[in-house]
């Protein structure tokens, strides 16, 4: 959908985006992360064309970006908010005209999002009028009514109360089923799982890891478990190899848990086959790395 | 393109709908016809107060018989003393007086005027003009003069003044008019620029901090937003302008005829100031005019509207720029300052220099200028101007106003980014050089 070339960004005294290239497939959810000031809203501002980067080129759809499409972009931008004394109903049609629709069908479709979000009543209101969340509400339908084929979500979550996030999470999962690639920037990870497929990490104005999800979890997967058991009744302690493991400790409040990090050569196989005559196996968990941790350990590590 | 004209339209319509446009287009002119009103029947009552009685306690036993009574002043003589007479008026109210002439008047000029409350000035001068008439036909007399062959004398000289234009034709020309006219032009467009310029730099930090303004310009250029702000406010402008116009006319026309009669008004007139003034009045109003005809008004209104508009579209792209470096309008004023200097200058020397030598060298610099054009050229205009000139000083306020325009919109682009950042100027001109 979506591929980002060499793109370089430079202000006065800083590189916002040095040499940034991320591929973004189509149809997908993709998780652009990295922390404040990483470069993730210069690369987003480039992508709606308010900024142009000092070199490198995007290529939407198979043409390079230009302000054709403009129209088939959505953009919730992280700064948001509305006219506060223009009515929501007014300034719906006013923001959907802007992005090229006709009158006619801009109240069309903002007639079905509100009845959608069931805020048809609010058609008639001020924006100052509305709670902060409401607002929220609101400008998510901005975002999406001329049914863009992208959409970016610039920390579309905050603001949102636990109830209405999952109106706002479940509404992004289906326009996503319906094929719209969404562009999800946030520096929240827990839910990044949940929703992305692919992901990429800024930090410092670079890429420094690009891929899908699972891939990446796969790749820091360290074949590290945690195995819970009971002790054989003539066992009095475990024994196992040493050129078996890296690691391994037994979990501090949990008698009878261990955590074992095998080492690279050897298998899960191996270290059953070896604990199998002292233990009976109970239940065994893969630990896979979060996002939350990969994100915490690939930033703290450039540092 | 069709996105400014949706930009200008909402920006038009969100502003003239509002109450407070209608409540200033209608309160402005009812407030200049309450004034004009309010004057009126001041003025009215004010001349119905100094209706006077004046006792008149005369020693000399001549004079008393002269006085003429006036709409304003009853002269009565009084055969009582001056203390009784005194203790008669007292506690009077209204506009009573005693006149005390001495018995050697026409050597000693002396007369004491005596009045229940404070003098009024107007009627002691009243009294004082009709007895230096009478001292100095007294006077005429001693001297063997015969008053009424004075009276004859006429040494009122009569100008025409002509300006000799360039094809050499000579043209009624009057400096009064022109110079009120100047005047006024000169105050009616240093207001408006500052208004409605005002108006775009607060629209503009309206959206910044309402934070919409990165919404809209992922739809649409920033170029786009500030031209159709700059241009939807300037409609308002000159929308009110017209409906001001239009409205001052109709109800100043309504009042005139409603609450004023004009008989009443002239009789007013008339029995007021004396004979002699009454004709400087009429002989006023015909130079009035003659010197309006000698000034060309289709030229100054159209001459008006080009240089509002030009001038509106150099100052308010100023104002856009800084309204997109601030977050709030006090903090804008740092840069305010700088921006209208030029044009309060040309504001304040309108009242001096430019109206006093419109041609000289200085006001010749300032209406080619375009920060200072659209006031010093229009003060300039109603002297006469050639229209090469005009022309000239137009194509510079208009080529002055697509570089305040480029210049403001590349400072634009990146202000309206710019949150919570405190700007300088040397952080504006580093956003000025920003590429893309």
């Amino acid at each position: 959908m979506l591929d980002i070339h060499n793109i370089v960004k430079q202000y006065a005294n800083h590189k916002a985006l040095d040499d940034v290239t991320i591929h973004i497939p189509k149809g997908k959810i993709f998780g652009l992360l990295g922390p404040n000031g990483a470069g993730k809203t210069s690369l987003i501002r480039i992508i709606n064309q308010i900024t142009a980067p000092d070199s490198g080129k995007i290529i939407f759809d198979g043409e390079e970006l230009n302000s054709s499409h403009i129209g088939r972009i959505g953009y919730l931008p992280e700064e948001r908010g509305l006219y506060k004394k223009m009515q929501i109903g007014e300034q719906m049609v006013y923001l959907a005209q802007l992005k090229g629709l006709k009158k006619q069908e801009a109240k069309e479709k903002i007639k079905y999002w509100f009845e959608k979000l069931n805020i048809e009543s609010w058609w008639d209101k001020k924006v100052e009028d509305l709670s902060k969340g409401m607002q929220q509400k609101v400008q998510f339908v901005a975002t999406v009514l001329h049914e863009p084929e992208l959409i970016i979500l610039d920390e579309p979550f905050s603001g949102f109360d636990p109830v209405n996030a999952q109106v706002i999470q479940d509404e992004i999962l289906e326009l996503n089923k319906k094929g719209t690639t969404i562009i999800y920037s946030t520096h929240r990870m827990e839910s990044v799982e949940a929703l992305c497929d692919h992901i990429a990490l800024l930090n410092k104005s670079k890429v420094i890891l690009e891929g899908s999800v699972k891939e990446i979890k796969d790749k820091y997967r360290n074949q590290s478990y945690k195995i819970e058991y009971n002790l054989k009744p003539t066992v009095s302690s475990i024994l196992t190899e040493h050129e078996l493991w890296k690691n391994i400790e037994q979990v501090n409040n949990e008698p009878n848990t261990l955590m074992i990090q095998i080492n690279e050569g050897k298998t899960l196989n191996d270290v059953l086959f070896n604990l199998m005559p002292q233990i009976e196996v109970q239940q065994i968990f893969e630990i896979v790395p979060s996002m939350h941790e990969i994100f915490i350990d690939k930033v703290t590590d450039k540092k | 393109m069709n996105k400014i004209l949706l930009i200008i339209q909402r920006e038009y319509l969100s502003r003239v709908k509002k109450k407070s446009f209608l409540l200033t287009t209608f309160l402005v002119p009812l407030f200049f016809i309450g004034m004009y009103v309010g004057i009126f029947f001041i003025t009215k009552s004010s001349f119905e107060d100094s209706k006077a009685i004046v006792y008149v306690l005369d020693n000399t036993k001549e004079i008393g018989k002269q006085l003429k009574n006036t709409d304003q002043i009853t002269f009565t003589e009084s055969a009582e003393d001056l203390n009784s007479q005194i203790q008669e008026i007292k506690d009077l109210k209204g506009n009573t007086n005693i006149l005390l002439i001495a018995e050697d008047f026409f050597k000693t000029h002396d007369i004491q005027f005596l009045s229940s409350g404070k003098p009024n000035i107007n009627t002691q001068s009243d009294v004082e003009a009709q007895l230096e008439t009478i001292l100095l036909n007294y006077q005429y007399k001693e001297l063997n003069i015969d008053a009424d062959k004075i009276n004859t004398i006429d040494t009122k000289v009569n100008t025409a003044a002509k300006e000799i234009t360039e094809t050499g034709e000579a043209k009624d020309s009057d400096t009064r008019i022109a110079m009120g006219i100047a005047m006024g032009l000169s105050v009616l467009i240093y207001l408006s620029l500052f208004l409605y310029g005002a108006q775009v730099m607060r629209g503009i930090i309206e959206e910044k901090s309402n934070r919409i303004i990165e919404v809209i310009i992922s739809s649409v250029k920033p170029f786009q937003l500030m031209m159709g702000k700059i241009i939807g406010i300037g409609l308002v402008g000159i929308t009110q302008f017209l409906l001001w116009i239009i409205l001052s006319f109709t109800l100043f026309t309504a009042a005139t005829n409603t609450f004023i009669n004009k008989e009443d008004l002239q009789n007013e007139i008339m029995q007021n100031g004396a004979q002699t003034e009454g004709a400087a009045n009429a002989d006023f109003i015909s130079n009035i005019s003659t010197a309006m005809s000698s000034v060309n008004i289709p030229e100054l209104l159209i001459s008006f509207f080009l240089f509002f508009i030009g001038g509106y579209l150099l100052y308010s792209a100023l104002f856009a720029a800084v309204g997109s470096a601030v977050d709030s309008e006090t903090e804008a004023n740092q840069f305010t300052m700088p921006i209208t200097t030029p044009l309060l200058l040309a504001y304040l020397l309108s009242f001096g220099v430019l109206i006093n030598n419109p041609h000289g060298p200085i006001a010749l610099w300032l209406s080619f200028i375009p920060l200072t054009s659209p006031i010093a050229m229009l003060v300039r205009i109603p002297f006469g101007v050639p229209t090469w000139q005009i022309a000239l000083s137009f194509i510079i306020l208009v080529a002055g106003f697509i570089l305040t325009t480029w210049i403001a919109a590349r400072i634009y682009r990146v202000g309206i980014l710019m949150y919570g950042k405190k700007a300088s100027f040397k952080e504006l001109i580093k956003w000025f050089s920003y590429k893309g």
